[in-house]
């Protein structure tokens, strides 16, 4: 029988030196889900999805992505992974054009110079494609990395505060990128501050406070005026 | 294996083109280099002490001292938006970084010697005599510092004293690979033939194969923690 679960950890537990990161994590994100994770700073959100994406490891515990252990399998989980953070993982003195082929080539995928014009066209930057990379806004920068995560039509998309310095025109686009890739069956894990964009966009929600989580449900059962109390109630009750 | 070295061409090309843009690591690098043969070349009374004495010493100082400017670019560029993180999550052995970085390195740090060989050679008044058996030295003191100067790069990068740091850990480490060129050069500057320095080269040969091998072992787990 085929798993469920696109995403399962078992007691994901990460420390540095003395301090515990992440402290028993328990989480199973059905395929296709849109998970928004909640947290004040220092909460764990940015260790899970590293440790989720295959950046750092565990010190304990296990995650299982798409049936596979990702303590055995890293390579062949990354290459169904897309990761987009506030940091944009592109070369300042290439252009976008540059960037897309240098982690195309990275991910070995064939026709590439299709796939970046196409996902160049969808981002709105094709106009740019030649322009070096420091010459772009933030939000540009950002429409590149959401370009770069999507190269290998990954099936799993980590966003880790991708919302972060963003203006209303480019914090528009990128919902609207987000509800697209949302309706093409990929599994969506965000991490944000902002209660009201997460609710608009995710299926499930979950608020971590101390490497742990303390509050998980459906998207469509909490209202925002509600949701900003319970936030805050788990916050402060963690401290 | 065939996707590893597409992965290492990767990185170099991407490095190359980078620094192609801009042009900061090979012009500070090249520099820096030229200037301290300068002030050395008008520190010393050549009149009292032979030019033949000190050349190699202030050549792999040189070569050293610019090359170190040239490492700490090399990984500050991967620190910016995050570019290692991001090349860490493709599906890539995390080794071919360290390979392409190093190799893209080595050549920076080749061009620069190209360059700057014959100013050398003029301003301490040698021949040319030697010039390819120098270059032979001068290759391998360079991979072994390239081979274990990739690492410590790696390894400081994440600091905020990142300049201070790779120094006091890449130059201890490197001093039998400074030393052993720097005998091996003066040896062959002297006039004495290629046999007469083989200890030297072997001594060179073992670190590069070393530094080689431990760093190629070792970055996987410097870029993870």
């Amino acid at each position: 029988m085929e798993n469920k679960w696109a995403i399962e950890t078992e007691n994901l537990k990460r420390s540095f030196g003395h301090i515990d990161a992440l402290n028993g994590i328990n989480l199973k994100v059905p395929y296709g889900d849109f998970l928004t994770i909640f947290g004040p700073n220092g909460a764990g959100k940015t260790t899970l999805i590293k440790i989720l994406s295959n950046l750092i490891y565990p010190s304990s515990g296990k995650a299982i992505i798409h049936g596979d252990d990702l303590s055995k399998s890293g390579d062949a989980i990354r290459s169904k992974i897309g990761l987009i953070s506030h940091n944009t993982f592109s070369y300042n003195n290439l252009t976008p054009y540059e960037n897309l082929k240098f982690y195309g080539k990275l991910h070995g995928l064939p026709n590439l110079e299709n796939r970046i014009e196409e996902l160049l066209k969808e981002v709105d930057l094709f106009q740019r494609s030649q322009d070096p990379v420091r010459t772009f806004s933030r939000g540009m920068q950002q429409r590149l990395a959401i370009a770069r995560a999507m190269l290998n039509n990954p099936s799993i998309i980590f966003l880790d505060e991708p919302y972060t310095g963003l203006d209303q025109h480019a914090t528009k686009i990128l919902t609207g990128i987000l509800k697209k890739l949302h309706t093409t069956q990929n599994t969506i894990i965000m991490t944000t501050h902002n209660l009201k964009q997460g609710l608009e966009v995710s299926d499930e929600v979950i608020i971590m406070a101390s490497g742990k989580i303390v509050f998980q449900k459906p998207a469509l059962e909490i209202i925002l005026d509600e949701f900003e109390q319970i936030y805050f109630d788990c916050v402060e009750k963690q401290k | 294996m065939k996707k590893y070295f597409k992965d290492v061409s990767a990185i170099i090309w991407k490095d190359i083109l980078s620094e192609f843009r801009t042009r900061e690591m090979f012009s500070s690098m090249f520099l820096l280099a030229v200037l301290i043969l300068i002030i050395f070349t008008f520190s010393i009374d050549l009149s009292k002490v032979k030019s033949l004495d000190v050349a190699p010493g202030i050549l792999w100082v040189s070569f050293v001292f610019a090359g170190t400017i040239g490492l700490n670019r090399s990984f500050l560029n991967e620190q910016e938006n995050d570019c290692l993180l991001g090349m860490m999550v493709t599906p890539m052995d995390r080794s071919a970084i360290y390979v392409g970085k190093m190799i893209g390195n080595f050549i920076f740090m080749t061009i620069m010697e190209i360059f700057l060989i014959p100013v050398f050679v003029v301003f301490f008044n040698l021949s040319f005599q030697y010039i390819i058996e120098i270059c032979l030295i001068t290759f391998m003191g360079t991979l072994g510092f390239v081979a274990l100067g990739t690492l410590m790069s790696a390894m400081s990068a994440s600091f905020k004293t990142r300049e201070i740091m790779l120094p006091i850990l890449l130059y201890p480490l490197i001093v039998p690979v400074v030393i052993a060129s720097v005998k091996a050069t003066g040896a062959l500057l002297h006039g004495r033939s290629l046999e007469s320095v083989m200890t030297w080269l072997k001594l060179l040969m073992v670190f590069d194969i070393i530094f080689l091998i431990a760093s190629f072992i070792i970055f996987e787990y410097i870029i993870e923690e």
